[in-house]
């Protein structure tokens, strides 16, 4: 009898023992939710692929690290809408048991989502939102902003397109607040680099038609028509642009904020020439190379858009924050994440900063000739590497609370 | 010179784009009249419509190598057959009630037509290259004037007269206007009313597919493209007046004159100006410009 | 409305073969059985925050249901009650540091004022001339929501705090939210059963079934329009200040036209001119754009499908059907 006694004591306190040295995680199951606008204007750039990118990236370091993580991947359509972003990240938060938010490349659902996020503990890895207050003044120990922002954006493509000598400016803005923040950031950065923004036309969100704004653009005389936009509006108004005879005409295009795929709709006919300045393109190097392969073949032959590698990279480094930090508990996870330095076959080597920023070299591309082109999405090729420590905003800019001031 | 602060030469580029934009707003509103006016249905289906010639465009060009001239034809044609048959089947038995339930009506049909191609094409926008015959452009001295575009200016000023023409001055117009006006009488006569009217939904709807595939070359080809279209087809519907004909084709343009210099001068307000002017409309002459107050 | 044709409201109204009594006594167990549903439905798992959207967009059917059913007139542009009640409700708690309380009700109230105004520009026409200006005031709503600084543009109002409510019970609980909403919605409804049965609706009935016969014996048709205008609005805005609150967000999709669609479509698959139409109404749609979002645009398709065939067989909506059936008004 105490012998048996013993031995369940012992035995019990065994189990005690490995539990605690098991990850604290809740459910035990590490539950990843994508959000993105499915099948709107953004749905190409996010959309589907970026659960496929997700699902790889947990089958990748599963494999990879042989961990004894369980997770699971689950997504929604937020539609580009804030009330219906906010929504289903707190029914997942709250009922749904998921444990972190990836991709929301909207940034007024990601500034919603951020919220609810820091509201409930949870985790906010965000990929492709445009906003530089995620990293500012909304910064969130919950929240970690991989990919770009308009800063980088601006700086990338304002201060290249300047130094290569398109000095006076005249914007097409999208009337919304990343399309403000676009104008805003490349007007500064293009003002510092000695040129002139000779004016700016601020026009509704989703209109069909440019040509009244690129006529101002054409009278304006400006070396640069800037696009402060995205989407279906960048693809609309350089396609009539084209139609209208700017190029033609002398004045070049920067397209401020311009994915693969959006190239891959406008054709190379429309797009050449165009300026742009990515994170990630899919033949830089043997690594990106094979990963986008990888990503074609599961995704009907698409090639990633920089999306959808950040959606990968930001859930790989999540869950390598998340085992050696042993717990699914939002905010020691990302405090984790910002401990350690990332490095993915993706974006190199990088680190994430105290206010959540990512950083990595950023790439400016020149869209390619026709005749320059060999295969389908062979469109970029790369003028300037930008490296990590100049591509972002300075940590001590961005007004963010985490920050400490020196 | 300077008018307001823009010189002579841009304001003229901006009228002429003012004019190709209302070209639109008037093939579209023109459409609309046709059926509110003579036949009292508030078709809200009508941007759906609008859609449908354009995808028809597209769909002829890429499954059964048709091209833009081909669809000009063939795709008003086959939408406002389907005009037809939802007319036959749907809206005929609303006829005894509120006009409330043929809005409604309309309304779920448009729901389900755009909802249906959201599906199956999502909702980036599928291209429509301009035809050969009609791409380059003309140099005007003010502006860079794609052909295309004079084109569309010129083709929609021919439908709209040539409709106008056919209701008001010839004598199937007339047996039309009688026909909405006194059923049974014109009934009496010998004359398939109810033909008729069937008929002239359907006509109606080829004028908005035929729209749809004006725009196709210029604007994306998307599930949404009707959307935002509708309300301010049915504003220039009102202001021109619920019953003429006329007074939406003028108003029709008219918007497109007005849009075009707000894009000058207040272009956040450009997707709004026309409910500012509906409203003043609405209050002084409820009728419309050039309606009559039935 | 034309006279001549059956409104949508006579469609669905019964004849009384009831007496008034009996028929208070429906009205009293068909309220007794609404309230325990919504009380004891998150008592059973049923996501409280799902339950509160329910009784938010029940009560804006209501509110529009009143001037639709009861009123007989069409309004476009009901959304331009929900949401800008929704931003001050928005801006007051979050910048203004109101309580909640006062929060909502200065949203309702300023609701209640855009309506006093609106209702003095579009009660001027009849029939298809109001619904399309009361459209043209939304989106003159709309573009000022957009512009205007304060609401945010696209991001709209975010983080606003749900608040203290009296200075007394933190609302970030449940247990404290959801009862608050639960009074508001009933209290609401309440309100909008006293206004139909009161002298006041009943003049209403007569307007909007034969106007000219209600001038001749005296009545000023457009002042009890208008009233009726501004209670409509004022209790849409209710609902939108409410919602602002319980989701701590306003944004444009409120103000959005396609919003003044969805109340027209609860109202019509619940059941016009009913009481308890624009509740089941709600429910129905709210549930179904919960339940069907994975499928996504499915859900247009599925809502276009249901206008479709209410309007061709099932034009006296749930409710409605279930009163004829029952020979009662409900």
């Amino acid at each position: 009898m105490k012998r048996n006694a013993l031995w369940s004591l012992m035995a019990g306190l065994g189990l005690l023992a490995a539990a605690s040295a098991q990850a604290q995680i809740s459910g035990n199951v590490v539950k990843i939710g994508v959000m993105n606008d499915m099948s709107g204007l953004y749905a190409d750039i996010g959309g589907p692929g970026s659960v496929v990118a997700a699902k790889m990236a947990v089958e990748d370091y599963l494999k990879a690290t042989k961990s004894s993580l369980k997770v699971e991947v689950v997504s929604a359509d937020h539609q580009n809408k804030p009330d219906v972003g906010s929504s289903i990240a707190r029914k997942w938060y709250e009922t749904d048991g998921v444990d972190m938010i990836a991709d929301v490349p909207t940034s007024s659902v990601a500034l919603a989502v951020n919220q609810v996020t820091k509201d409930m503990g949870k985790a906010f890895v965000n990929t492709g939102a445009a906003s530089s207050d995620l990293t500012g003044k909304d910064c969130s120990p919950n929240t970690v902003h991989w990919l770009y922002d308009t800063w980088m954006l601006a700086h990338g493509t304002g201060s290249a397109v300047v130094k290569a000598g398109g000095d006076s400016w005249f914007f097409l803005t999208a009337d919304y607040a990343f399309g403000h923040a676009l104008e805003r950031d490349t007007s500064e950065v293009v003002k510092a680099a000695g040129g002139k923004v000779l004016g700016s036309v601020k026009v509704p969100l989703g209109t069909a038609d440019f040509s009244s704004f690129l006529l101002q653009a054409q009278s304006s005389k400006a070396k640069i028509v800037g696009l402060a936009n995205a989407g279906g509006d960048t693809i609309n108004s350089i396609k009539q642009a084209a139609e209208f005879g700017i190029v033609k005409g002398g004045q070049k295009l920067a397209g401020l904020l311009v994915f693969l795929p959006d190239i891959h709709g406008l054709g190379l006919n429309t797009a050449q020439g165009l300026n742009i300045t990515e994170a990630f393109y899919w033949d830089l190097n043997d690594g990106t190379r094979a990963w986008s392969k990888r990503f074609a073949a599961l995704h009907g032959g698409k090639y990633p858009s920089s999306d959808h590698a950040g959606v990968y990279a930001g859930v790989l480094h999540y869950l390598k924050a998340v085992d050696a930090a042993k717990t699914d508990d939002g905010a020691k996870v990302v405090a984790k994440m910002k401990e350690l330095p990332t490095d993915d076959t993706l974006f190199g080597k990088g680190t994430v900063r105290a206010d959540g920023r990512k950083i990595h070299p950023v790439y400016l591309f020149e869209v390619k000739k026709p005749s320059e082109s060999k295969a389908p999405y062979d469109y970029y090729k790369v003028v300037q590497t930008i490296p990590a420590e100049q591509a972002f905003r300075p940590l001590n800019e961005g007004n963010c609370p985490l920050v400490a001031k020196k | 010179m300077e008018i307001f602060g823009i010189p002579i030469q841009a304001m003229m580029g901006q009228l002429l784009i003012g004019l190709i934009n209302g070209s639109f707003y008037a093939l579209l509103s023109l459409g609309l009249a046709v059926i509110f006016g003579l036949l009292n249905i508030i078709n809200f289906a009508h941007g759906a419509q609008y859609m449908l010639g354009a995808f028809g465009a597209y769909l002829l060009l890429n499954k059964l190598g048709l091209g833009y001239w081909g669809s000009l034809l063939v795709a008003p044609i086959l939408v406002g057959a389907t005009g037809v048959v939802i007319e036959r089947t749907m809206l005929k038995p609303l006829y005894k009630l509120d006009h409330l339930y043929g809005l409604l009506l309309t309304f779920g049909l448009a729901l389900i037509i755009q909802g249906l191609f959201r599906n199956e094409y999502g909702s980036t926008g599928l291209p429509y290259a301009i035809p050969e015959a009609l791409q380059g452009g003309q140099n005007l001295g003010f502006m860079f004037l794609p052909n295309y575009r004079a084109w569309v200016i010129v083709a929609s000023l021919v439908v709209c007269l040539s409709t106008w023409f056919v209701i008001e001055k010839t004598r199937l117009g007339g047996y039309l206007r009688a026909a909405t006006e006194n059923p049974q009488l014109v009934q009496a006569f010998g004359i398939n009313v109810p033909r008729m009217i069937t008929l002239t939904y359907g006509f109606g709807v080829a004028l908005a597919a035929l729209a749809g595939v004006m725009a196709a070359p210029i604007y994306q080809v998307s599930p949404q493209m009707g959307e935002n279209l509708i309300i301010v087809v049915f504003a220039v519907v009102v202001i021109g007046g619920m019953g003429s004909i006329m007074g939406a084709i003028v108003t029709g343009f008219g918007l497109g004159l007005i849009e075009g210099l707000t894009k000058v001068f207040y272009p956040e307000a450009s997707t709004t100006v026309i409910f500012v002017i509906m409203t003043i409309v609405l209050l002084i002459r409820p009728a419309g410009l050039f309606g009559t107050q039935k | 409305m034309a006279s001549a044709t059956p409104t949508p409201a006579a469609a669905s109204g019964v004849a009384q073969t009831s007496t008034p009594h009996s028929a208070a006594g429906t009205h009293r167990v068909a309220f007794i059985v609404m309230a325990l549903i919504f009380i004891g439905a998150p008592l059973v798992g049923v996501y409280p925050v799902f339950m509160m959207k329910v009784m938010c967009f029940a009560l804006f059917a209501c509110a529009f249901n009143l001037l639709l059913g009861y009123g007989g007139l069409l309004s476009f542009g009901h959304a331009m009650f929900l949401g800008s009640a929704g931003y001050v409700s928005a801006h007051a708690a979050k910048v203004w540091g109101l309580t909640p309380e006062l929060a909502i009700a200065l949203g309702a109230l300023c609701a209640g004022a855009l309506g006093w105004v609106a209702g003095k520009l579009a009660i001027r026409r009849q029939g298809i001339y109001f619904a399309m200006i009361t459209l043209a005031l939304a989106q003159l709503v709309f573009f000022f929501s957009l512009q205007a600084p304060f609401t945010g543009g696209e991001d709209g109002i975010q983080a606003v705090p749900r608040g203290k409510l009296f200075g007394l019970f933190e609302l970030t609980n449940p247990a404290a939210m959801y009862p608050f909403v639960l009074a508001i919605f009933l209290g609401g409804f309440l309100l909008i059963y006293r206004i139909v049965h009161s002298p006041f609706g009943q003049v209403l009935k007569a307007i909007r079934e034969n106007e000219p016969r209600a001038i001749s014996l005296g009545y000023d048709a457009d002042k009890f329009k208008h009233r009726a205008f501004v209670l409509s609005a004022t209790l849409a805005g209710l609902a939108g200040a409410t919602k602002a609150i319980v989701f701590q967000l306003a944004s444009l999709t409120d103000v959005h036209w396609s919003m003044s669609g969805e109340v027209v479509l609860m109202t019509l698959v619940g059941g016009m001119g009913t009481l308890f139409g624009p509740v089941v109404g709600a429910a129905v749609i709210v549930s179904m754009q919960n339940y069907l979002a994975q499928l996504g645009a499915w859900v247009t398709v599925v809502q276009g499908a249901i206008f479709v065939l209410c309007v061709l067989l099932f034009r006296r909506g749930i409710i409605g059907e279930i009163g004829h059936l029952l020979k009662k008004s409900l």
